[in-house]
């Protein structure tokens, strides 16, 4: 199964560009102190609000702040904070999705209720209210959306799980004598894995927009510490004069959660079998 | 029906619940009580101040008690009193705020319907075209680009550089003084680009999923025989195919409302438009607690609202729902 499902991702072209567009972000991200042709955070009186140039090859913002560079620190943010929450959403998502598909009854109501419930909160009003208890740091940013973002891989773990559980290898593991939770994480997940995987991949766009979204509003990644939402905040007094700094960030933040997008939908295609 | 609807109602009830105790819990996060940091932004304010205030709010009762207070209010649409320096009750804050909200987004929501149904019909009915194709890209980019971006880059184009329009807030300085034409025309060109740009987001969904429906319509065993039957491709789309795939667009209507409210935030601060999303992200700068928790449950309460709205369009226009009900 393993190969026909890389054949089919191979073969889907928009899935391979999203490929190398999160290879090539990660990558960025991870030399971003190599790359970087200037420290991030260094202001300098000499050259501000510059347009692009060979020496600043992305202009530089109102404090002379070479913006390459910080948006180059920016993506660490940004992947940082999808990748964690992405992580948590997905984690929390099968946990209680796996509980309430295999136990059913009075546990599946409760929990799946609760997801309902959840729901039905506009998830920015959610996200913005606990953060203006807490202080918007980027451990709890990361917290928070994986805390209120979790619902969609729940109800999708559960559906799996509400077919899964009825087959006869469940039923042959059972007489062997396994236990529940061996039933649920050696022969039920692997089974429903990979809904969530697509789901987590796609989790990750969800989470960077997210972010980028509260930074822009001031309540998430706060300054100096730079992310491309944070830039575009600061961008917005200089509207009239300096473009480069509300289009490239932007930019960034289209092309990673494309890439995102892409991956995502073309796992979601090369694994199903109905459109090989 | 009526049967149905009662079931539906009724059924609301412990959402409208369980949306209070969130609300509720969420607000019990906060490190220390709400009411310090009123007082922590005044040095002079004595414990015995304090504690007076700490009892205004009924912070000294148990936590169950206070929960129990609190919905008593709630029921009778008392939502305390907004932190903010004018101390008006958080529900005629609210109030006053939200038609302007609901009215960005119905019209977004129509301007949606319009555009994004003939596309999606469009490309599952040309599947594979040079248009169905382009249709998809610009779908692509719609769900990544971050809308604050967008509205950005619209500022920057059609408000800094052409100066075709206002960039800011729902209404000109003069407005009062203008006729009833030139009031209405003020509207339009301060509404213009929110309405445009929070339409674009939810296009890109929702042209997307009426082609999957479109395109599943169309593989059904009643379209061969329409068109078996002789029927012309124009009437087989229009009156057979279409009616079937928009039932389930009903329910992404509903699906969406709370994914609106929440996306306001960000519309009317980057416009300051004086919404309801404006004044929530307001209240959360200011830590204004009862204005955060009413806010909160109200959004939730739309949503609610709209899913129910849903499902009875989604009755009305299925029979076999209202039926199952019995």
């Amino acid at each position: 199964m393993e190969s026909s499902f890389y054949q089919a991702l191979r073969r889907n072209r928009l899935a391979m560009i999203g490929l190398y567009g999160v290879i090539l972000l990660m990558l960025t991200a991870f030399l971003a102190p190599l790359l970087a042709p200037y420290p991030p955070n260094l202001p300098n009186a000499d050259a501000v609000l510059l347009p692009p140039s060979w020496q600043y090859p992305l202009g530089t913002d109102d404090t002379g702040r070479d913006l390459l560079s910080r948006m180059l620190y920016g993506a660490r943010v940004s992947l940082e904070v999808g990748l964690v929450a992405a992580g948590i959403s997905t984690l929390l998502g099968v946990i209680l999705g796996a509980i309430a598909g295999y136990y059913g009854r009075w546990v599946e109501s409760l929990i799946m209720r609760f997801t309902d419930l959840m729901l039905c909160f506009p998830a920015f009003f959610l996200i913005l209210a606990v953060i203006a208890l807490l202080d918007p740091s980027i451990i709890n940013i990361m917290i928070i959306i994986g805390l209120t973002s979790w619902m969609g891989v729940a109800r999708l773990v559960r559906a799996e799980f509400l077919t899964l559980k009825h087959r006869e290898y469940v039923l042959a593991a059972r007489s062997l004598g396994a236990g529940n939770m061996r039933i649920i994480v050696r022969h039920l997940l692997p089974n429903a894995i990979a809904p969530v995987l697509v789901a987590a991949t796609l989790g990750v766009a969800g989470a960077i927009l997210l972010e980028s979204g509260l930074s822009f509003l001031g309540l998430g990644v706060q300054p100096p510490e730079a992310s491309w939402g944070n830039i575009l905040r600061q961008s917005k007094d200089n509207l009239e004069i300096a473009w480069w700094l509300s289009v490239f960030p932007g930019l960034a933040i289209l092309l990673t959660v494309l890439s995102y997008n892409l991956l995502g939908e073309g796992i979601r295609d090369a694994l199903d079998p109905k459109l090989r | 029906m009526i049967l149905y609807l009662c079931k539906r109602l009724l059924m609301m009830l412990p959402m409208l619940l369980g949306i209070t105790l969130v609300s509720f819990a969420v607000i019990q996060l906060a490190p220390g009580s709400p009411s310090d940091l009123m007082v922590d932004m005044n040095p002079q304010v004595s414990d015995l101040a304090r504690e007076r205030l700490h009892k205004f709010y009924g912070l000294d009762k148990p936590v169950l008690e206070q929960y129990w207070n609190w919905l008593k209010n709630l029921a009778a649409l008392d939502f305390g009193q907004s932190f903010a320096p004018d101390g008006r009750p958080v529900w005629d804050k609210i109030v006053e705020r939200l038609p302007i909200t609901v009215s960005i987004n119905v019209l977004s929501l129509l301007l949606t319907f319009l555009v994004a149904l003939p596309l999606g019909v469009y490309s599952a009915v040309h599947r594979g075209s040079w248009l169905d194709k382009g249709i998809t890209i610009f779908v692509f980019i719609g769900f990544a680009a971050p809308t604050f971006w967008l509205a950005l880059l619209a500022m920057m184009l059609f408000g800094v550089h052409l100066g075709w329009l206002p960039i800011s807030g729902i209404q000109a300085m003069n407005h009062d003084a203008l006729s009833w034409g030139g009031k209405a025309a003020d509207y339009a060109s301060h509404l213009f680009l929110p309405v445009l740009l929070s339409s674009f987001v939810s296009l890109a969904g929702l042209s997307r999923y009426m082609r999957s429906n479109m395109l599943e319509v169309i593989a059904q065993d009643y379209i061969t025989t329409a068109r078996a039957k002789g029927l012309r491709e124009r009437a087989v789309i229009c009156r057979h195919a279409l009616r079937n795939a928009l039932m389930p667009v009903i329910t992404i209507l509903g699906l969406s409302v709370p994914g609106l409210i929440g996306g306001s935030v960000i519309f009317e601060s980057v416009f300051a438009i004086p919404g309801m999303g404006k004044l929530f992200y307001d209240g959360v700068m200011a830590r204004d607690y009862p204005l955060i928790m009413g806010c909160l449950v109200l959004g939730a309460g739309l949503t609610l609202l709209g899913n129910l709205l849903a499902d009875i369009g989604y009755a009305l226009a299925d029979p076999r729902v209202r039926r199952e009900g019995r």
